[in-house]
């Protein structure tokens, strides 16, 4: 038993470094996505991860499979689609899902685009679903710092991203907080998106950041409570995914977002907080 | 322009000819006058009379489209406004006594401690609004009057200087509503100055000593009971009355140049 749950990581570095990225990455972006989910935002992150593949992509064109210049290429579009669409929210009366799907469906095609335009579809494999097997030291360093600059933002920023989701006029009309605050807010979002490319991909890296967070919507009541509960849902996700993924010989990223996604259907069935099975218990 | 009623001797607001409103279209305008230090003024209006726009012109959620406002050194961080359909998202899972502590934001900060002087400041307002026992609650979970008086509590955490309240007692029921009025009594006698949005006149009459009719600009300000005079409120209403119903009333208006 112990060789089934434990060897596999003992054995092969490779799947240490898988694991370690991943439980870096479970201590970062679930709660950012507990705040994405409370602000009704779940989308936009969705787009948001689409509209760093171009960026991606390019890099990609300018120096192949390298993970800086993807890095740099998808972070510099990432933010740029980001403070983009704060400003325009902000400015006009367009809702911010509304001014992010236009960029959704354009950013995924022009990513397909232009990876076609040099690669090979394995390398579009690569950028779509991620390398979790093959995290290097620059891929693992890059995702630690990117858990450890979001959790001292988010120790930073708690007060008023708390305020500001709960009244927003409120933190508007005490001072600059509340700019500041929204736009770190999407700027610590994107870091975390292209935190999870380097691990799941494009499409898949929201996964490790909304699936626990909406899991733990079923386990806990209170803000204090969902944050733990989203973090333990993404680290166990991690494990499990991985196990599963060396033991059944499956694509670890999707099996590490299947098995979220697992625990969410769990999660909707018997979770304490308006779990159906409660629900008919009391009905 | 007014006298100081209240027993304020320096103007805490003033307004000159200032006109307030949306997309360039004004919705009040030519405002001329000065609320004292420690007045609680009621602010009087038919629908669409331009009050909540007044309110938000102050605090620069309407615009101003021409004219001035005057804070006297205060700055709109430095205001407590409480607007009549607040942005609440009320299904954030945060309990009573934290919203409630939101109030310190300007004095804590994001880093301030938050120490056991702080706790039992929250507490004592909570127990001042009659949410003691809801502390521990979701916000979710409280009734209109329950949130209106955790508003009520956050607002005297805020420990404004100048309060703006927006119709703060529609839809609540009447002992919320006879609680929270203690509570601008309590800021009226700490020297706190109160413009509120009111519709009930009774109520007006009752616990304003001051107030300010407007219907699009004003129509009279001064002591209540000669503000809200028949012909005045006819005139609010867009129904003008050929003879002044009330010779005092004429005088007053008369006085305060608001013809």
């Amino acid at each position: 038993m112990t060789e089934f749950l434990l060897g596999p990581f003992i054995e092969f570095a490779f799947m240490r470094r898988a694991l370690m990225g991943c439980l870096a990455l479970s201590l970062s972006a679930p709660p950012i996505g507990v705040f994405l989910t409370l602000r009704r935002m779940s989308l936009m992150s969705d787009a948001m991860s689409h509209a760093i593949l171009p960026g991606a992509a390019i890099g990609f064109l300018v120096s192949g499979l390298s993970l800086p210049a993807m890095t740099i290429g998808g972070l510099a579009a990432g933010l740029a689609v980001a403070l983009l669409s704060g400003v325009v929210t902000r400015a006009t009366l367009l809702k911010e899902d509304a001014s992010l799907a236009a960029f959704y469906l354009v950013s995924i095609a022009l990513g397909v685009l232009l990876v076609s335009l040099r690669g090979s579809s394995i390398d579009l494999l690569h950028i779509l679903f991620g390398t979790v097997l093959a995290l290097d030291d620059a891929a693992l360093v890059l995702i630690g710092a990117i858990s450890a600059t979001t959790l001292v933002w988010l120790a930073l920023a708690y007060r008023p991203l708390v305020i500001e989701c709960v009244d927003p006029l409120f933190l508007r009309l005490s001072g600059r907080a509340s700019t500041v605050t929204h736009l770190s807010f999407l700027a610590v979002v994107v870091l975390n998106l292209v935190g999870g490319f380097q691990a799941l991909g494009t499409l898949l890296a929201v996964g490790i950041m909304l699936l626990p967070a909406v899991i733990a919507r079923f386990w806990a009541a209170t803000l204090s409570g969902l944050l733990p509960v989203a973090v333990g849902a993404a680290a166990l996700s991690s494990y499990a995914g991985l196990l599963l993924a060396y033991h059944r010989d499956l694509p670890p990223g999707p099996a590490i977002v299947l098995t979220a996604g697992v625990i969410y259907a769990v999660s909707i069935l018997f979770g304490r907080q308006g779990g159906l099975a409660w629900r008919i218990r009391r009905a | 322009m007014t006298s100081s009623a209240a027993g304020g001797t320096a103007p805490a607001l003033t307004f000159r000819a200032a006109s307030f409103g949306y997309g360039g279209r004004p919705a009040i305008q030519g405002v001329d006058g000065a609320v004292m230090r420690g007045e609680v003024l009621a602010l009087v209006g038919p629908n669409g009379a331009g009050k909540s726009t007044l309110l938000k012109g102050i605090v620069g959620e309407a615009a101003r489209l021409s004219g001035d406002v005057d804070l006297h050194g205060l700055r709109v961080r430095d205001l407590a406004y409480l607007p009549q359909q607040p942005e609440i998202d009320r299904s954030f899972p945060i309990t009573a006594i934290e919203f409630a502590a939101t109030g310190l934001w300007r004095r804590l900060g994001a880093f301030g401690r938050y120490r056991p002087e702080h706790r039992a400041e929250v507490a004592d307002a909570l127990a001042r609004v009659g949410l003691a026992a809801l502390e521990g609650s979701l916000i979710g979970a409280l009734s209109g009057g329950q949130m209106q008086r955790l508003l009520f509590a956050r607002t005297l955490l805020q420990d404004a200087p100048l309060i703006l309240l927006d119709e703060p007692f529609t839809g609540i029921d009447a002992a919320t509503e006879a609680d929270l009025l203690g509570i601008v009594g309590l800021w009226r006698e700490q020297g706190r100055t109160v413009v509120a949005a009111l519709h009930d006149l009774a109520q007006v009459r009752a616990a304003f000593p001051r107030a300010l009719l407007v219907a699009g600009r004003v129509i009279a300000w001064g002591d209540t009971a000669a503000v809200l005079t028949a012909g005045n409120l006819a005139r609010a209403n867009g129904r003008e009355l050929a003879p002044p119903a009330d010779p005092a009333a004429d005088a007053a208006l008369a006085a305060l140049g608001a013809t």
